[in-house]
């Protein structure tokens, strides 16, 4: 098999004993057909055991790899060494604290993401034994898009509005906002409009798009988003023109 | 967290958006074939010229004008505020200025025709 060695200039932070982060200019031998997170494991098991960073299925699916690749948000398990020339710059998820080399901490996407309660709020509950909510594939198809986020946070790391304005629910706990309120068995839009149609909702955002170009799932949160504003618009036109209409 | 009022902005913007995506390009073809001496048969000053006498026409012509200012100024608005201008109030309040002044000028000279 093809073999390259490759240089990588991975951001090394200790909180123990660094003041400030630095640079580490690895070297490493690899396959050609292999991803950077690859490299990361061969320099942890051959080279530098002290290197921190998340990762787990090596699959695209798990999203715990994410990281700034070149300056640009990627799975690392995605992010082919054979697409990059030169040396190849890792680095923590940009907007978040960094808590250990290229671990960063998640907390505030995770407050955020419970703030959009994302699971569905029955429109009516029903005991048991009257079945199951039955759902026909294009009433699924309304939604499923919206479904298929992994959680990975590239989109936060992309937006720019999330990086100056960190109250920004951002994309990705929009767009399961989204994902519930178009599901046909749920019923807790108006709840979650509570969170969506504030200025920290999705009117901070200005439909750069970029959450939608990283996202590894295809979900296009900006989609999600600028529909969101629609529907907003229509509760606030209701709610402030329409006689009798404020809810 | 209070509801955001900023639909009262967003929806002309949106309004706008669809106004500018659809026809600017055109108006654009259209101006510079008219600035190169081919003006399309159906378009020549005399129609157009009674196309915005009209009521409807007046109406059509404010509104893609208007809308499109509106939008531009939004856009321009958070452009400003993607590149780190923070001061929004400012920006904002210049910006629709420069809208409304020039939307009311096109009604003017609309209702001048």
């Amino acid at each position: 098999m093809k073999e390259r060695l490759v240089q990588l200039e991975v951001l090394r932070y200790n909180p123990d004993t660094d003041t400030e982060a630095h640079f580490q200019r690895y070297e490493v031998m690899c396959q050609e057909e292999w991803v950077v997170l690859d490299a990361l494991n061969k320099i942890k098991a051959d080279i530098d055991p002290t290197l921190n960073y998340r990762w787990s299925c090596h699959m695209a699916v798990c999203g715990s790899c994410g990281m700034m690749i070149n300056g640009e948000p990627k799975l690392s398990c995605h992010a082919f060494l054979r697409a990059y020339e030169g040396v190849i710059r890792v680095e923590p998820l940009a907007h978040f604290p960094v808590e250990r080399d290229l671990v960063t901490a998640p907390d505030d996407f995770m407050e955020k993401l419970k703030r959009v309660k994302p699971y569905i709020i029955p429109k009516e509950k029903k005991p048991i034994s009257e079945g199951e909510y039955k759902q026909t594939p294009a009433q699924l198809m309304k939604f499923r898009q919206y479904s298929m986020c992994i959680n990975c946070m590239l989109c936060y790391a992309a937006c720019p509005e999330y990086g100056l304005t960190p109250d920004f629910i951002g994309p990705a706990a929009l767009t399961l906002a989204h994902r519930y309120n178009q599901d046909s068995r749920d019923g807790g839009r108006k709840e979650r409009q509570e969170v969506v149609a504030t200025h920290e909702g999705v009117w901070e955002c200005t439909f750069v798009g970029a959450c939608s170009e990283v996202c590894p799932a295809h979900v296009d949160p900006a989609s999600a988003l600028q529909q969101m504003k629609i529907t907003s618009s229509i509760d606030w036109i209701v709610e402030h023109l329409i006689p009798g209409g404020k809810s | 967290m209070a509801k955001s009022h900023k639909p009262v902005v967003w929806f002309p913007f949106a309004a706008g958006g669809t106004v500018i995506a659809f026809c600017i390009p055109v108006i654009v073809v259209l101006t510079f074939m008219a600035a190169l001496g081919h003006v399309p048969a159906g378009l020549g000053y005399e129609k157009l010229h009674a196309f915005a006498g009209n009521g409807l026409g007046k109406l059509i012509l404010f509104g893609v004008v208007a809308l499109s200012l509106w939008s531009s100024a939004h856009r321009l608005r958070c452009t400003c505020f993607d590149f780190g201008l923070r001061a929004d109030t400012l920006v904002a309040t210049l910006l629709y200025a420069a809208a409304i002044a020039g939307s009311i000028a096109s009604a003017v000279f609309l209702l001048r025709i």
